[in-house]
Formats: C-alpha cells, structure tokens, sequence
C-alpha cells in the first residue's frame, strides 16, 4: 500500500512550491488583510464611542439649555415680582409720607391759630384792663363837681373809650 | 414525477443499445473496481485528463531520477505508456513501492531511486499553490492605497474578507489566545490551501482533479508546519510541563514515565492531523468513485439492474459532492482549529508569572 507511504519527490515539490507560496501569503498576503480588518474593526469602535459620546453631549446640551431656559425664568418672575414689590412699597411711602406731612402742616396751623387766639386774648385783656385803669384815673379826676357831671362824664369816657378803640 | 418518467425513459432509451453493445465485449473485459480507484487515489507520472473511447487526453509530465548507481535521469512519462519501463526504470506492479519508478539492477533486484518527478499530484501542488497565491494577493491588493475609514469591500474580496475575520475570530482567536496576531497568518494560509485542495480535489477536470490532500506526504508536510511552529515556538512552560511536570515525583523520577508519555505525544499531534486530513479525502474520493463504478458494474447485468442502479448511483453522486464539499470545508476548519489548539497549548502561562517576550 503505497498510499500509506509519504513519497519524497512529493515532499519536495510540496516544500518547494508551497514553502515558497506560504512564505509570500504569511509575510505579505494575509497581514495585510487581517491588519486591515483589526483596523477597521478599531476604526469602527472609536466612530461609535465617538458617536455615543456625542449623542451623550447633545443631551447634555439639551438638559443644560433646558435648566438655563427654567432658570431665566424664574430669575424673570422673580425680578417682576420684586419689581411689583418695589413699586407698592414706594407708593405706600409716599402717600404715608404725604399724609404724615399734611398733618403736620395742619397741626401747625392749628397750633399758630391756637397761639395767635392766646395772643389776642392777652393783648385784649391787657388793653381791657388799661382802659379799665384810665377809666378809673379819669373817674377819679373828675369826682367831686356833681353827680350828674359825674356820670355824664363817665358815659362820655366810656363813649371815647368806645370810639377811641 | 411527469419529468421524472421522461428522464428514466430517457436513459432506458440510451442504457439499451450500450448494454447490448457491452454484452458483447463482456468476456473479454471485466470492471477492475479496485484498479480504477486506485487509480485515481494515486499519484501517476502523467496526467491522464479523459478518454473518448478511441482516444486518451494524457498530459506528459517530466520524470525526474537520480539513482546512486546510474546518477541523474530525465525523461517525459510518454515513454513509460507503452510497456511501463524506460531507461533501466520499471514501474513496480506490487510491494510496498507499487505504482513508483524503480531501478533494475543488472542482477535483476530493484532498487529505490531518489523519485523528484514532477508527478500529478506534484502538478497539482504547484497549480493550487499559484491559484491560491493569486487569489490571496488579489485580495491583498485591494487594500493597497485604502485606509480603514474607507469602505469595507464588496463582492469577491468582501467574501474572502468575511471568510478571514471568520476564522481569524472564531478559530484562531479562542485557541491560540494572547497573542494570535503573531500565528494569524499561518494558520489562514493553511486553512485557504487546504481548503481550496480540497476543492479542487472533487473537480475532475484539468487543471483541477488531483488529489493534492489525499496524498499522505502533503498532509504530512502541512503537519509538520504545525508540529514545528508549535515546538519551536513553545515556551519554557510548555518544555516544563512535557520534561518535569506537576505531578507527584515517582511519576517522573526514576522512571520518566509521564515526560515519555509527553514526548510521544509531541509526534502523535502532528500524525494524527497527517492522517486525518489525507484519511477523510481519500475516504471521500474513494465513495465518490465507488459509486461512478456501481454504473458500470451494473450496466453489464442488463437494462433491467443497470437502469435503476444507474438512476440511483447518481442520486448518491450528487449527493456525496455534496458533503464532500462540506467535508472539504470541515477538514479546512478542523485542521486549522487544531493547529491553532496545539499552538495554544504550546505558550501556557501561569499566573503571576507573565512572560515579557510575549509583549
């Protein structure tokens, strides 16, 4: 059975002919293709994590103009109200202010009406009394010349007193 | 079942007029079953293509001797078709060198002369070997001037592609381990050429139709790749384990019972990968022609027998190409799967002793 027996002459043709060709394929052929694949397959993966974390970015921006959009509105709801606030406040001052300040004027008035009423109660109430005095000299100058005289006199003086104020 | 019915009319038509014209030669000639397989299985000095009843197609090959009594011998096979020797040459009928070119001694022994003929399966060798280099570096030459970002191919060179990151990743890749990219390209190489002999092995004709992994002497070059690839590349973890291993001491000392163990083993890996691959070919070969054979066995008993059988031997035909062609591919898948094994085993490594020259 020479089927069973490894010829020699075949071993080397095989040597030969496929040693040369494997020596090419290893060396040239096949890293070429495989170092093309594990290149792209390493080219594949780093689009999709690129891929990946962009999407995840995108979302972030999203989120991050989302909260911003929130909060400029809220800041604006905030200013409005503080503004509103503001307003009604300055507004309360100042009608308090006017008020408080119209009382004092009337107050004011009322105490320089009050203080001029004491002023011409004295003055007349001194100018009563002077008259009162020179009634009283006058009445005691001209005493004893007669009764009649007497109170025509007082009449006239009173009368002067009249007339003369 | 109508086209069924025409086509077994059809070949009763045409099995009826050969059969008769068969009975007659019938004496003379019987089907040598065993010759024609043989035949086909073995190696020849030429390369008989087909034959159309009158005539043989035979291409010539060169036969090339070198004999330590009578020096070197050059000489085309034509010479030898006649009468089976030329030149001091015979071709031995039987014993262990049956089939092969042997020397005629003046004494009448036969001796062994050194055989560098370019022999069909030689041809066939040297034919796969410059297809398969054709079709690699084709498919190599595509990625030249392309970068990875570019797309990935189509057609031809995008099956071969899918084909490589197949084995590459579910072959190579598991077995070998760390550092696969090393071994990658062997291993693919002695997955495409087996493959594509064994391909060409099942198309029967010219310049295909050689049985290049049928011959033992191929597959025992194609293991001994593997077997010094594994042994010269192994580490110093591998030759421990084979020459002092973990196992208790009266297993290894006096007697180096379990490291001679282990050195069989060494050769045993690569012999049992020789003989698979050529034993499955063969095996394969073999049925197919068997079944070719059954038509004309029959076709000798008569229209009756030879019809049905004819019909049904064709059926089996096709069929067993068909899982020969698988078998061409799994023979491919095993042994590249069992290279990349041994290869595997050959670089262990032991925790926390990491080997820097792998790095």
């Amino acid at each position: 059975m020479d089927l069973l027996i490894p010829e020699v002459g075949t071993l080397v043709w095989m040597l030969l002919a496929a040693g040369i060709v494997f020596f090419i394929l290893v060396k040239w052929g096949f890293p070429m293709i495989t170092g093309m694949v594990d290149r792209r397959s390493d080219y594949i993966d780093k689009s999709l994590d690129a891929a990946r974390k962009a999407t995840e970015r995108l979302e972030g921006i999203q989120g991050e103009c989302d909260a911003l959009l929130k909060e400029t509105r809220a800041e604006k709801a905030r200013i409005l109200k503080e503004a509103s606030d503001r307003r009604d406040e300055i507004i309360a001052e100042a009608e308090s202010r006017a008020k408080e300040a119209g009382e004092k004027i009337i107050s004011d008035a009322r105490e320089q009406i009050r203080q001029e009423k004491e002023e011409a109660m004295r003055s007349l109430r001194r100018q009563v009394a002077e008259l009162s005095v020179q009634v009283a000299e006058k009445v005691v100058l001209k005493q004893l010349d007669s009764d009649e005289e007497q109170l025509e006199m007082i009449d006239r003086m009173i009368e002067d007193v009249k007339t003369g104020k | 079942m109508k086209k069924l019915f025409a086509i077994l009319v059809l070949v009763l038509a045409w099995a009826l007029p050969s059969t008769a014209q068969d009975n007659a030669s019938e004496e003379k000639e019987s089907v040598d079953v065993k010759g024609i397989i043989f035949g086909h299985l073995k190696d020849s000095y030429e390369w008989h293509v087909l034959s159309t009843g009158s005539r043989d197609f035979i291409i010539d090959l060169p036969v090339i001797l070198y004999s330590k009594v009578s020096g070197w011998h050059f000489f085309m096979s034509d010479k030898l078709e006649e009468t089976g020797s030329y030149d001091g040459f015979r071709i031995a009928s039987e014993g262990a060198h049956a089939g092969r070119l042997m020397e005629v001694l003046p004494d009448g022994s036969e001796l062994k002369p050194l055989d560098l003929s370019l022999t069909k399966v030689a041809l066939g060798i040297i034919i796969n070997c410059t297809l398969l280099c054709i079709i690699i570096m084709c498919t190599a030459r595509w990625y030249r001037g392309r970068g990875e970002s570019d797309a990935a191919p189509r057609g031809f060179v995008g099956l071969m592609e899918y084909v490589i990151a197949m084995i590459v990743d579910d072959v190579i890749k598991p077995s070998v381990g760390k550092d696969y990219r090393r071994y990658a390209p062997l291993l693919l190489t002695l997955f495409f050429f087996i493959l594509l002999s064994n391909i060409m092995g099942l198309i029967p004709i010219f310049p295909a139709g050689a049985n290049v992994t049928g011959n033992i002497a191929v597959t025992l070059f194609l293991a001994l790749i593997t077997f010094f690839t594994v042994n010269v590349f192994g580490n110093r973890e591998y030759w421990k384990e084979i020459l002092w291993p973990d196992v208790p001491v009266f297993l290894k000392a006096p007697v180096p019972l379990l490291p001679f163990i282990e050195i069989i083993g060494i050769f045993t890996k690569p012999f049992a990968l020789t003989v698979r691959l050529f034993a499955n070919m063969t095996a394969g070969h073999a049925i197919i022609l068997s079944l070719t054979c059954v038509i004309f066995i029959t076709a000798r008993m008569g229209p009756f027998i030879g019809t049905p059988m004819t019909v049904i031997s064709v059926f089996f035909m096709v069929f067993m190409n068909c899982l020969e062609l698988l078998v061409a591919y799994i023979q491919a898948y095993v042994f590249t799967m069992l290279s990349a094994v041994f290869i595997g085993l050959s670089r262990p490594e032991h925790e926390g002793k990491k080997e820097i020259t792998n790095k």
